[in-house]
């Protein structure tokens, strides 16, 4: 899964198979190279290498997976789908600031929402609660700290 | 959840950076600042840096010193570090990497951890980057896990054993029984990671496929709930109760039933009402239909639901939103061999879409066009194709030109039609056909000889009207130089005859061979037809003498050899003038790669073997030309080893000199190496010996003899002694070696030299000694002929 803006700024990564760095590195440019050349109307779908490209754009943000031959390209754009209304969600109406500033809450969220590249649940409310209780256990484990900072006792 | 202040002001100076010089300052800036603080032994801000430097990985920048990092964050008691410290080990640990070696204690820790976002966080990082070995220490987890009452664990300890047993095959046994109990859980999210675990069991181990075809009542039932249901909120996206479970099951379904009746037939009923119930107005609905259309195509469905199932594919092809019609296109490719009428009638939309102007679609359009071609709509689907070829994007174009010549082969009504439809192609998208289409077409014309005539015609008026495309450009001045006469004779019954005088003709040819834009192959057609054309037409001979030996000096050494032997054939042969330039007789249809004559195909398989010996063969067919012309005698020093279509000019048939000089001049192909002709001479228990000669001078000929091995067994102590008559006197060279390993691993060559006053007496005997399997053998063999000669 990219996230990348139309200026060819990555802005997320997820790889859910072995990768060397290096040939990551290609395969983004090559893809982002591809995709961004495509026209507003056209197809979702593209053919690379021996994988199949879903992307879609949702204002200045790409968001591509890339899936194997066998898989269902239609509900691959549900997934996507679903992922950016999470993200919506959860940052109240997002924007491609929200995940610059905020990436690393971007990727809690895609983890919550898929392992291993598969959908871990289907229900949103569910994905929703356990980021909210996540973030809340996190707060609790950072706040004795930073209260006492105040204080000055630290 | 409170930002990361820290994270934000160097995400925020990072960016306000106005070059890129300036943001590798920054980045340098901060990497410098978190590496200090890496070092230091505890502070508040640790997981702050870490996220810095993720941001900084993520950026492009080389971030590997934060690898110890991450490890010691994974094992710090504190939720908020083990959080960032995963999420690193995700970004910047691999499985190629030591580091993450380091950490599989920690998971495992973590993995038992009472807090279940701590074991979370485990799951989902094993999942994402475990490698072989950390999935094998911690598959029974895993299982335990599989096992345990908490749903929210029990689906991603579900989705992890799925990466287990991407990674490491034999484990799938380990998670079958647990996977089994899933079935029965209500919880979506558990279903669903169930579903994907069972189809990655089954798709990996037939065995376990066998075992859970038992389920498919249970997946049936599981369906119906989702589909008749009533409206459940949390799951329901557009209308469709929770359509990623759906498309799981069906997707399991498909993967049970395929090739199995029984099961097959459990599921017709349940994909007959998705099919019929599933609302297809949003992309949601399509993506189940979608899935629910490729299980029944896949499954042994019985007609009625496969007649539904192509009728979906039908409705989707005429869906606005293109993704539609795409995958529709996708999953029609698929079944056009088995229910190709059933694709049939959906010809005419298919074609359309060779109109959209989305690249994607009219890929899949075009490949379905081409395997809908048949023999009754071949006419109809060619001028489609053809229109198409004329504007279609560039990558595409080769293999659409391709795909036209071979429906055209197969189904071509008329040979008319089929020479039409190639040369409609040649004229738009000359540039992009492939190599082999210059000589079948010249194949298929000299075939229709009613047909000389109009092709001639046509031809000429393509290269008046443009001479840039190369393909064209050869055939053309091929025919014109064939069947220049009847060009000129100015009447013709198929198409309208064009009044040229030969000056015209000649000026069209001279043209291609003055013209920047030919290559040098299309000049060389050019130089041949007008020497041909010295025997069809009456007034100007003296104007092909004259560019013939203008070409006599050409740089490029292919023209000027041939032209120089153009002009040894007007000075010195004109006597075999007309016999040499004749009429072509008709080809006859070779597979492709090989010209005419059998000796091509031992030719080519020689050719390896005989890669050292390869120079010495090049002058040979040089010296064979002027060998069949008769000893051309003095001007050997323009017949030098030139490239390719040197050679090209010769094929190889041991056949008669007639035969050989008519191919000579005909110029078949610009073809690969063809090194001289290789005669088989001796083939006995597996020991086989070939010949190879060339011409030194008149009285010299050195003969190549190459032995090789196909038994099992290595051949050791090989020799060849020779003998010949009195009159010619016979020296041999040292053999390459004496030893044939098994299966022609290795050939031997001998070169023997031979000198003789006259060629009629001209024969050799060869006595081959071996021995093999530690008995001697050995053999004689009588050569009589000797191929060139």
């Amino acid at each position: 899964m990219l996230l990348f803006s139309r200026q060819g700024k990555l802005r997320l990564q997820k790889w859910y198979t072995a990768t060397a760095e290096r040939d990551k590195k290609k395969m983004v440019r090559e893809l982002m190279q591809i995709v961004l050349a495509r026209k507003p109307k056209m197809c979702s779908f593209l053919e690379w290498r021996d994988l199949k490209i879903v992307y879609k754009r949702y204002a200045s943000l790409y968001f591509c997976c890339a899936i194997e031959e066998q898989d269902n390209e239609l509900i691959t754009l549900e997934v996507i789908h679903r992922f950016v209304e999470l993200l919506d969600k959860y940052f109240g109406s997002v924007c491609e600031l929200d995940i610059i500033f905020n990436f690393e809450k971007a990727y809690f969220i895609l983890d919550e929402f898929l392992m291993g590249g598969e959908i871990q649940d289907t229900s949103k409310k569910s994905v929703l609660k356990a980021i909210e209780q996540a973030d809340l256990l996190q707060e609790e484990d950072e706040s004795p700290r930073s209260v006492l900072e105040e204080m000055g006792l630290a | 959840m409170s930002p990361s202040v820290p994270l934000q002001e160097m995400i925020r100076a990072i960016r306000s950076a106005r070059t890129q010089c300036e943001e590798r300052g920054v980045i340098q800036r901060e990497c410098a600042a978190i590496r200090a603080q890496f070092r230091q032994a505890d502070n508040g801000g640790r997981s702050h840096n870490l996220a810095k430097l993720l941001y900084v990985h993520m950026l492009g920048y080389p971030a590997h010193f934060g690898q110890m990092e991450c490890v010691r964050m994974i094992a710090s008691p504190r939720y908020s570090e083990k959080r960032v410290g995963y999420l690193g080990a995700m970004m910047l640990l691999d499985e190629k990497q030591d580091a993450s070696l380091l950490i599989t204690n920690s998971i495992k820790n973590d993995l038992s951890h009472s807090n279940q976002y701590v074991q979370s966080l485990a799951l989902c990082t094993l999942a994402c980057m475990g490698s072989a070995e950390m999935c094998r220490d911690l598959a029974p987890e895993i299982d335990r896990l599989l096992r345990a009452s908490n749903s929210y664990i029990k689906k991603k300890a579900a989705l992890c054993a799925v990466h287990i047993v991407r990674k490491v095959h034999e484990l799938g046994e380990l998670f079958a029984p647990a996977a089994r109990t899933l079935l029965t859980e209500k919880n979506h999210g558990v279903l669903h990671g169930a579903v994907v675990l069972i189809i990655e069991l089954c798709e990996r181990n037939p065995e376990t496929l066998e075992r859970f075809r038992k389920t498919v009542p249970d997946l049936v039932q599981i369906m119906k709930g989702l589909v008749l249901s009533g409206y459940s909120p949390e799951h329901d996206v557009a209308g469709i109760s929770d359509p990623f479970l759906q498309v799981r099951i069906l997707r399991l379904l498909r993967i049970l039933g395929h090739n199995n009746e029984g099961a097959s037939d459990a599921m017709n009923d349940l994909l007959a009402q998705v099919a019929t119930n599933t609302d297809s107005t949003k992309t949601v609905g399509n993506a189940v239909l979608y899935e629910t259309v490729l299980t029944v195509l896949d499954i042994k469905s019985e007609s009625g639901l496969r007649v539904l199932a192509v009728n979906i594919l039908g409705r989707f092809l005429l869906n606005n939103d293109r993704n539609i019609r795409y995958i529709a296109m996708t999953s029609l490719q698929k079944i056009v061999g088995t229910d190709h009428n059933a694709v049939q009638r959906h010809r005419g939309t298919i074609v359309d879409c060779l109109k959209d102007q989305d690249a994607s679609v009219k890929r899949r359009a075009l490949e379905l066009s081409l395997a809908l071609v048949s023999a009754t709509n071949v006419r109809s689907m060619m001028k489609e194709l053809l229109i198409f070829l004329s504007s279609c994007p560039q990558e595409l174009k080769s293999h659409a030109a391709s795909g036209i010549f071979n429906a055209a082969e197969r189904y071509a009504p008329s040979q008319r039609w089929h020479i039409d439809t190639i040369l409609h192609v040649l004229t738009t998208a000359g540039g992009d056909v492939r190599d082999e289409t210059v000589p079948n077409l010249i194949q298929l014309i000299t075939n229709a000889s009613e047909l000389h005539c109009y092709t001639v015609h046509k031809l000429y008026r393509a290269l008046l009207l443009d001479i840039s495309t190369q393909s064209l450009v050869q055939v053309a001045c091929w025919c014109i130089g064939e069947y220049g006469d009847l060009l000129l004779r100015g009447e013709c019954q198929e198409t309208e005859p064009v009044q040229v005088t030969e000056d015209d003709v000649l000026d069209a040819l001279e043209t291609v061979l003055q013209s920047h834009m030919s290559s040098p192959a299309t000049r060389g057609f050019a130089l041949t037809a007008t020497m041909k054309l010295s025997t069809r037409i009456t007034d100007n001979v003296d104007r092909i003498r004259s560019v013939v030996s203008i070409y006599g000096s050409c740089i490029d050494v292919e023209l000027q050899q041939r032209a120089v032997e153009y002009n040894a054939l007007f000075k010195k042969y004109d006597h075999m003038r007309a016999a040499v330039l004749e009429r072509m007789p008709v080809i006859e249809k070779n597979s492709p790669g090989h010209t005419n004559g059998e000796s091509m195909g031992e030719v080519k398989e020689n050719q390896a073997s005989k890669k050292p010996t390869e120079p010495k063969l090049l002058p040979q067919p040089a010296n064979q030309v002027c060998d069949l012309l008769g000893l051309l005698g003095g001007s050997e020093e323009t017949l030098q080893p030139s490239p390719s279509t040197a050679l090209g000019l010769l094929t190889n048939t041991p056949s008669t000199a007639g035969g050989n000089l008519l191919d000579l001049l005909g110029d078949l192909e610009p073809e690969p190496l063809t090194p001289a002709p290789l005669v088989p001479v001796y083939d006995k228990d597996g020991v086989a010996l070939t010949l190879s000669c060339e011409k030194q001078s008149d009285t010299a000929m050195t003969v190549t003899l190459i032995a090789s091995n196909s038994t099992d067994s290595d051949i050791s102590s090989f020799t060849l002694q020779a003998a010949v008559p009195k009159s010619v006197k016979l020296n041999m060279n040292a053999p390459s070696g004496d030893f044939l390993p098994a299966r022609g691993a290795a050939k031997v060559t001998q070169m023997v030299v031979l000198n003789y006053q006259n060629k009629v007496n001209l024969k050799m005997k060869i006595r081959i000694s071996y021995s093999s399997r530690g008995s001697t053998f050995q053999d004689t063999v009588q050569i009589d002929t000797f191929p060139g000669l």
